[in-house]
């Protein structure tokens, strides 16, 4: 009877601390994902050190960039990454909301899913294969037929004059664009199905067509969760290395031509970190790591809090 | 009169137009899909999976060292993130303080978008310099870093997709919590977090970025995990981007076999195995 019960208190003392060790073990793990972000952050700022000092940030703002002479501009990479990103949006932003459109308003459930699951696919190709393909496809076609024929339509603006590399600013815009419309498509379908089926009943009561409804109502009543899913396309549109990095140009210097090659941040991290010889150019080159962090993380906060206050998985949690 | 057919035309124009924007879209997937397969399985022979490369601008040769290095490195990494990333996401689903859990699940969700190529540079920091060596080890770490995040969101869904009933039950019988989350909840979520274990580990095999100056590149086999390694994403890279025809044949090939895996491992992760589970995304 008496080690009857010694065992039963040994088990309850075993639950017991299994129930704290258990809750702290997950805790650790959890706290784990904290830490690591901030040793991101610490990293950066410590490797950067050699270059903010020599150079402090106003490096950022001139545009000579000769690693040799040890000349420093950041200004190429930035107007590059920015020129790109906003390239792409102005593609994919119709063509994914359109198409979230298409999917939540008008395609049947059953085709809606399938549908998304193919365009959800496409954000799971690796950004290599996006590149390979840009090379031996979309770069001679850009070449031979579309440069050439945006120069005989805009010739006038500067913006489409000059020689049609293939590779450039424009090319890599249109392959950033095809690789971040998978997420526009999928995050905005969920802030648009999340939109309460009164609203749209409401709107069509009171005489409006399908596409007026649509548009007036159901669209400005998901705005965040549309504006959410942007932003995070523009995060990774500006942090996107390998695809970029192969269709770019790898040209240090601001072109006004969007024909002509150029180069990014990320780009220029991928093509020269490995040969970067001396603290000061690693240094450099790890301080524009340190801009592009900060601003995708920027963007990706707002993307995050925008989405969480508008979608269905959002309002779950 | 006028007016309503104006406004007919517009409602029909607009949807139409948004219809075309989702052929465009899923299009996309086909093309190039359709342009991989059409030059990869060209370009794909045997040798491709069991010869090493050859020097540069020499015919014929294989990745076999690449595709072992691959399997190396996502290995490891899966090793060493899947853990932490599990335990994390149980303790966001089954613990939830209010104010530290939202903080680790926003901190998660922006890890999940720090560029690729940053991890690369702290990995490089954390690994290759104190070993003055690119190894294998340090693109897995790179790469765990990034599966860290999504595992512990994925797992957090599918574990807060179990109903609250279970949980009760099993505390009625008296069982304990850790038990009852043990025996019971991570039972019940298994497939659904197996499923985001599978799409993480995907998602990292094919990055490429992070490991351009972590596990770097090697033109043959490794002699262990603390030696350069060559992979397939890099070599995918190096090839399409060197001058050698057979260079480019060869990244096709390459191509191909990742994206089989990566497509194979989604497809079979969404629609076999969580089949009836939403599958979370982002």
């Amino acid at each position: 009877m008496a080690t009857a019960v010694q065992t039963r208190h040994r088990v309850n003392l075993l639950d017991q601390v299994g129930d704290r060790a258990a809750r702290l073990i997950t805790l650790i793990f959890a706290a784990s994902i904290v830490l690591a972000a901030l040793l991101i952050v610490y990293v950066l700022w410590t490797d950067s050190a050699a270059a903010r000092h020599r150079l402090g940030w106003g490096f950022l703002a001139s545009s000579q960039w000769n690693p040799v002479t040890e000349q420093f501009g950041g200004l190429p990479f930035i107007y590059g990454t920015v020129l790109t990103s906003v390239l792409a949006l102005l593609i994919s932003v119709p063509l994914g909301v359109g198409s979230a459109i298409f999917l939540s308003e008008l395609a049947p459930a059953n085709t809606s899913n399938a549908l998304t699951f193919l365009v959800e696919l496409l954000a799971a190709i690796p950004s290599v294969i996006y590149g390979l393909l840009a090379i031996f496809t979309l770069v001679p076609l850009m070449r031979s037929y579309v440069e050439p024929f945006l120069r005989s339509v805009l010739g006038f603006l500067p913006l489409f004059q000059g020689i049609a590399y293939g590779v450039g600013y424009l090319t890599a815009g249109v392959i950033l664009a095809v690789m971040t419309f998978p997420f526009i498509i999928s995050v905005s379908r969920e802030a648009l199905l999340a939109v309460p089926r009164e609203q749209r009943e409401a709107a069509l009561a009171l005489g409006a067509t399908h596409w007026e409804t649509t548009w007036d109502v159901v669209v400005p009543y998901a705005r965040l969760g549309i504006m959410g899913s942007i932003f995070l396309g523009l995060a990774r549109a500006l942090g996107e290395t390998m695809a970029v990095t192969m269709v770019i140009g790898n040209s240090a210097a601001i072109h006004v031509s969007l024909f002509a090659p150029g180069h990014t941040i990320a780009a220029v991290i991928a093509n020269e970190f490995a040969e970067a010889t001396g603290d000061v150019y690693r240094g450099v080159l790890i301080e524009l790591g340190l801009v592009l962090f900060c601003l995708t993380i920027i963007l990706n906060g707002a993307a995050r809090l925008m989405i969480v206050a508008t979608t269905r998985k959002g309002s779950q949690r | 009169m006028n007016r309503r057919l104006w406004r007919k035309m517009v409602n029909s124009v607009m949807l139409t137009l948004t219809g075309i924007c989702t052929v465009i879209a899923v299009s996309c997937l086909f093309v190039i899909l359709g342009y991989l397969l059409y030059n990869g399985v060209r370009s794909l022979d045997w040798s491709f999976f069991t010869k090493l490369p050859l020097a540069p601008g020499e015919e014929g040769g294989g990745m076999a060292n690449a595709i072992v290095g691959s399997l190396e490195i996502v290995g490891l990494a899966a090793a060493m993130g899947i853990p932490v990333g599990f335990l994390a996401g149980v303790y966001l689903s089954e613990y939830e303080d209010r104010v530290f859990a939202s903080l680790v699940r926003y901190v998660a969700d922006l890890l999940n978008g720090v560029p690729s190529i940053v991890i690369g540079i702290v990995a490089w920091t954390l690994v290759v310099v104190p070993m003055k060596q690119f190894s294998a080890f340090a693109g897995a770490v790179a790469l765990s870093i990034m599966l860290i995040p999504i595992v512990t969101r994925q797992t957090e869904q599918f574990m807060r997709e179990v109903p609250n009933s279970l949980r009760e039950g099993a505390l009625a019988l008296g069982a304990h919590k850790w038990k009852a989350v043990a025996t019971v909840v991570v039972p019940a979520a298994s497939k659904g977090v197996l499923t985001g274990m599978i799409l993480g580990v995907a998602r990292v095999a094919g990055e490429t970025a992070p490991l351009l100056f972590t596990a770097f590149n090697n033109q043959f086999w490794n002699g262990g995990l603390g030696q350069p390694t060559a992979s397939l994403p890099v070599q995918i890279y190096l090839r399409a981007t060197s001058p050698y025809d057979d260079w480019h044949r060869q990244a096709w090939a390459a191509g191909l076999v990742l994206i089989a895996l990566v497509l194979v491992a989604n497809i079979a992760a969404r629609y076999v195995l969580a089949k009836g589970i939403s599958v979370p995304r982002g």
